[in-house]
């Protein structure tokens, strides 16, 4: 039954069955005994100092159990949330840092800042007991803009930032670019804002905690993109627990975005109050509670240039970013906008110097981490939208600009720290070009003016870079975890096999991807692998899912476990075909004796390992159970070329997506249905970005404006076209499998080629995102007005 | 939610009765903008009056030149009538963009044009087509009806029965929808009748109201191109973070055309 082929194979994912039919679990699905529920209080203001708490009345209240505030916390000993990331500043200063309490202490920062919990026998009892909160409040100024943020005499967020400035750092040689700017035949020039994002995963946020008594210890069910990490997080820096004493459930999880990475206040307080009143508490984020804690995305400033010769070769790229991190710190809000940006930068050229000022600045909103891409997809945007509008100014294809500038010789050492390993962009870029029919775009240009549309093309030619590593560099970088995966493959003694991984999927498709690599390797059917992951008590260790790093990383270190199982296969197999062990091969599920007919399943080699009757006991450990852990040796660079053609409606402004072409490459492809599902997904949030989504505050009052989803406009169905998909396929050359991540391209490529080719139809050279209707509508009427004067 | 206490009238008289009971209740038709507004703690009644076992308050009726329409009649039922689409094709197709499928099939002719929410689509069609709200007390035209943002001239206790549409010789509607609620940022509903033109729009102001001019235009040349030229003020139009009133005021004028031409490819 070896089956080589599942490799590639198309499989069905296994999962869906149990999500499709709701079999599945997730958090707020788990039921305890005796459990109670938990009512966050939140603040109804983006800036104010709490005078009093008054918890008489709430706790008198029907079914309510405790209510606990800051000070409760704080006299409980239980710590502020970390940072994962310390970044350097140009002043060799370290960021500034600001206590982040879970329950407030004495002030609120942002609107949905939380204040108090209120826990009760029933989820509306403790809704209706927080009404019954009094909190006095001395409302403060706030300030929620980016370029609002450092302006003098403003509103400051955290005293020890009196300027909400969070650090100011670079990268790159800025004298070396300011003087090849200064000779440069020509410059681009351009301003962008890469629009706040809400993430919006389908399950919302969600905790269930209970302690007990017999062994001290904790249970914690939470809807984590990464439980081994939550765990560690909240046990060694917040809640001083020991770490063996606390397991970390992330069951069923309904995407994550990044948004469930982070270890959250709520994770925090459920947790320590479970000890408090002895009892499971459990708390289930509201949508509108979502929309005011979930970390958000992106939020930059930006101003970015381009110099380049006369026959359009980049000579050197100049970028400055303010980049908002919200109110406090989230887990890894501090090298998303730095490590994960400017690095990125240099894209799929040979730009030989390039220079990124950022300054990361605090302000009256929801804290601000990673969410799909994480500084890639901002990086993408500048440096393809700089790039599409330099071949514009220049009269130069856009294609051609591109093709002129391509890296080419690979490995490749980018002037922003990255060592690219292997590539090929013209691969990808003639592939798009051929499936999105360039050749063919004047006519069905000609043919959408016939009907008053007008119809543009656009193009994004991005790079990524997946799977932060390695360890040792990371943390030179300021990374306060390690970064690599761990593995355990348990084979039974029937050769069946469960494989325990430190990933996590929330989506992706693990329980099938990693199941085909693990049967293909061992030549074994994949229903005789079962994938555990999601649980510190019954996984060995892991850091979790986040920038398109599990297979590449996770896969990894089970392929090494698998290969561990192999040989120490090899040598029971050496012992009961009376070979020597050298002359052992495995291939196809069998262990045979090189050049005879000699053989025995894997199986059966299993089965040995745990009767040991026949076995070199003298020699050899019984057993078949083998643990990895991987720690990559580069980043991967998953690159691709995306076509996007619209067309516009002038009398109203309405963009539609005509079609959209996408042609990655991901390295190996394991399950190319997968993968596919991958890129809808990351298109569409990449589109919804462009287009739709933009995260909304009142600049006087900090109240967020775009709080549902009346107002908040998500990407559906109907927003998006049947997208044409295809891969091309560069190995990846230092992990076995050649793999390099999916998850994350299209929501990195898509803004970029959505906006490129909005301006080519409009003909204008500034668009802000999300092109709306009435943005669009605006550029045109300003454009006839410039034309007209 | 708050608690609140529940009563299923069992007849037109039975609900104004419960009403005079407690001025605070609320009646319930389909639910669509009350029920979510209790859920979020926006509205807390201490009453429900619910209106859907009451049966005369269901149904479409077809009498020579008019259409009447009960009060509880869902939007899948309007827009799914054969009587609806063969005489007032613009209406049925009206009521078949309303929301999305779950809200077609509980919201209620009745309870949106009682809620005047000024993004609503029936409000275009009521006033566009000229049509009577009859209540338990008394008649009123659409041209009286809609007062202001959530406001009509319904007053305590009064309880809306049913709509009568005169059958128009031609009609069309046509909306920009908001890419997130998917509520008209602007609909135009366009009639041409036996009370001669009439223009309604929705989303653009408080509430739903007519555009004089492009009905003058529409009377002598019932065309596009008659109300294409034709640009309404944006002073005291809605501006909000969708839609400025400026661009309000734009849509207008695009959505009038094309809902002239959707009443001409109508017939």
């Amino acid at each position: 039954m070896g089956d080589m082929n599942l490799i590639g194979s198309a499989v069905k994912r296994r999962e869906d069955y149990r999500f499709l039919t709701g079999a599945g679990t997730y958090t707020d699905d788990v039921q305890i005994d005796r459990q109670s529920y938990a009512y966050f209080v939140r603040s109804p203001h983006a800036h104010a100092t709490i005078k009093r708490i008054g918890k008489d009345k709430a706790l008198k209240a029907p079914g309510v159990l405790a209510v606990f505030t800051g000070e409760d916390l704080a006299a409980g000993k239980v710590a502020g949330l970390p940072c994962g990331w310390l970044i350097t500043g140009v002043d060799g200063q370290p960021m500034k840092e600001p206590a982040h309490p879970p329950l407030a202490q004495g002030k609120v920062r942002h609107v949905g800042d939380q204040v108090a919990v209120v826990i009760a026998e029933t989820y509306l009892q403790a809704k209706d007991a927080a009404e019954l909160l009094e909190v006095d409040y001395d409302v403060l100024p706030a300030v929620v803009d980016v370029a609002d943020a450092r302006k003098k005499g403003g509103p400051a967020v955290h005293d020890i930032a009196p300027d909400n400035t969070c650090y100011v750092w670079a990268l790159g040689d800025k004298s070396a670019v300011d003087k090849a700017f200064a000779s440069a035949h020509h410059v681009t020039r351009l301003d962008f804002v890469n629009n706040r994002l809400v993430p919006n995963a389908v399950e919302p946020r969600a905790a269930l905690a209970s302690y007990n008594r017999a062994d001290d210890s904790y249970t914690l069910y939470v809807a984590s993109q990464n439980p081994h990490v939550e765990r560690l997080l909240m046990t060694a820096f917040v809640l001083g627990l020991p770490e063996h004493k606390v397991r970390v459930i992330a069951p069923d999880v309904g995407g994550g975005f990044g948004s469930k990475i982070y270890l959250y206040a709520e994770d925090v307080v459920v947790t320590w109050a479970s000890k408090q009143i002895n009892r499971p508490v459990k708390w289930t984020a509201e949508r509108s509670e979502s929309f005011l804690s979930d970390a958000h995305g992106r939020d930059h400033l930006t101003h970015a240039e381009l110099a380049l010769d006369k026959d359009g070769k980049f000579l050197a790229m100049r970028v400055q970013t303010t980049a908002s991190m919200g109110a406090y710190l989230s887990t890894f809000a501090s090298c998303i906008p730095t490590i994960l940006y400017a690095t990125l930068l240099a894209g799929q050229y040979t730009t030989p110097l390039i220079y990124c000022e950022v300054t990361a600045v605090f302000t009256n909103t929801t804290p601000v981490d990673a969410y799909r891409g994480a500084g890639r997809p901002e990086a993408t945007y500048v440096v393809e939208r700089l790039v599409e509008t330099a071949a514009r100014e220049m009269k130069l294809d856009p294609a051609e600009i591109r093709r002129r500038n391509f890296i080419r010789q690979f490995p490749y050492q980018t002037p922003v720290a990255l060592l690219y390993d292997t590539g090929n962009y013209e691969a990808t870029l003639s592939a798009a070009m051929d499936l999105a029919d360039v050749a063919g775009f004047a006519g069905r240009r000609r043919q959408a003016a016939e009907r008053g549309k007008l119809r543009g093309l656009g193009y994004a030619a991005y790079i990524e870079a997946c799977g932060i590593a390695p360890s040792n560099v990371a943390g030179s970088l300021g990374a306060r975890a390690g970064l690599f995966e761990a593995g355990e493959v348990r084979v039974h003694p029937t050769g069946k096999v469960t494989v325990f991984t430190g990933s996590h999927s929330h989506g992706q498709g693990h329980e099938t991807t990693f199941a085909q690599v693990v049967a293909s390797r061992l030549g074994i059917p994949i229903d005789d692998v079962d994938i555990v992951h999601g649980d510190t008590g019954r996984v060995l260790f892991g850091m979790g899912t986040y920038g398109s790093r599990s297979l590449a990383v996770g896969g990894t270190a089970i392929l090494k476990a698998v290969d561990k199982v192999i040989a120490k296969g090899k040598k029971i197999a050496a012992h009961l075909m009376e070979a020597a062990e050298t002359d052992v091969e495995f291939a196809d599920g069998v262990f045979k004796v090189a050049g005879t007919d000699k053989q025995v399943p894997f199986a059966q080699v299993a089965l040995t390992a745990y009767v040991p009757h026949n076995y070199p006991l003298d020699k050899l450990e019984p057993g078949l159970n083998e643990n990895a852990f991987y720690d990559p040796t580069n980043f991967t660079f998953p690159a691709g070329t995306y076509v996007c053609e619209v067309e516009v409606d002038p009398d109203t402004g309405s963009v539609e997506i005509a079609s959209f072409t996408a042609v990655d490459d991901f390295g190996k492809i394991i399950n190319p249905m997968i993968v596919a599902g991958q890129v809808h997904g990351g298109l569409t949030q990449g589109i919804g970005q462009a287009l739709l989504e933009n995260c909304r505050y009142d600049k006087a009052s900090g109240q967020l404006l775009t709080g549902s989803l009346l107002d908040y406009c998500m990407p559906r169905a109907d927003n998006v076209p049947s997208f044409k998909l295809d891969t091309k396929e560069t190995p990846c050359t230092h992990n076995p499998l050649g793999v390099k991540g999916c998850g994350e391209a299209g929501a990195i490529g898509a803004p970029a080629a959505v906006m490129n080719a909005i301006t080519d139809a409009l003909g204008v050279r500034d668009l802000e995102m999300p092109a709306t209707p009435e943005r669009v509508w605006r550029a045109l009427e300003q454009a006839k007005m410039q034309k007209a004067a | 939610m708050y608690p609140f206490d529940y009563q299923r009238a069992a007849s037109v008289a039975d609900a104004a009765a419960l009403l005079s009971r407690n001025p605070d209740a609320k009646l319930l038709a389909g639910g669509q903008t009350l029920v979510g507004a209790m859920k979020l703690r926006l509205a807390a009644p201490p009453q429900l009056v619910d209106l859907g076992a009451i049966a005369d308050l269901r149904g479409i009726k077809a009498d020579g030149g008019t259409l009447s329409i009960g009060a509880m009649t869902s939007h899948a039922e309007v827009a799914g009538s054969k009587d609806v689409k063969q005489r007032i094709p613009a209406l049925a197709s009206l009521a078949s963009t309303i929301g999305d499928r779950m809200v077609r099939n509980m919201g209620t002719i009745g309870g949106s044009i009682a809620n005047s929410d000024p993004a609503a689509d029936y409000p275009a069609g009521v006033l566009g087509l000229g049509a009577t709200v009859n209540t338990n007390k008394r008649k009123l035209a659409a041209d009286q009806f809609f007062k202001g943002m959530y406001e009509t001239a319904l007053e305590p206790g009064e309880i809306i029965v049913s709509v009568s549409f005169p059958v128009p010789k031609r009609a069309g509607y046509a909306k920009f929808k908001n890419p997130a609620s998917r509520y008209a940022i602007v609909g135009v509903f366009v009639c041409e009748g036996q009370g001669g033109v009439r223009v309604a729009v929705t989303g653009a102001g408080p509430s739903a109201f007519r555009v004089p001019e492009m009905e003058k235009a529409l009377a002598s040349k019932f065309s596009p191109d008659a109300v294409a030229g034709i640009k309404i003020s944006s002073s005291g139009l809605n501006s909000d973070i969708h839609a400025s009133s400026e661009y309000r005021a734009h849509l207008v004028t695009v959505m009038a055309k094309r809902a002239v031409q959707a009443a001409l490819a109508a017939g």
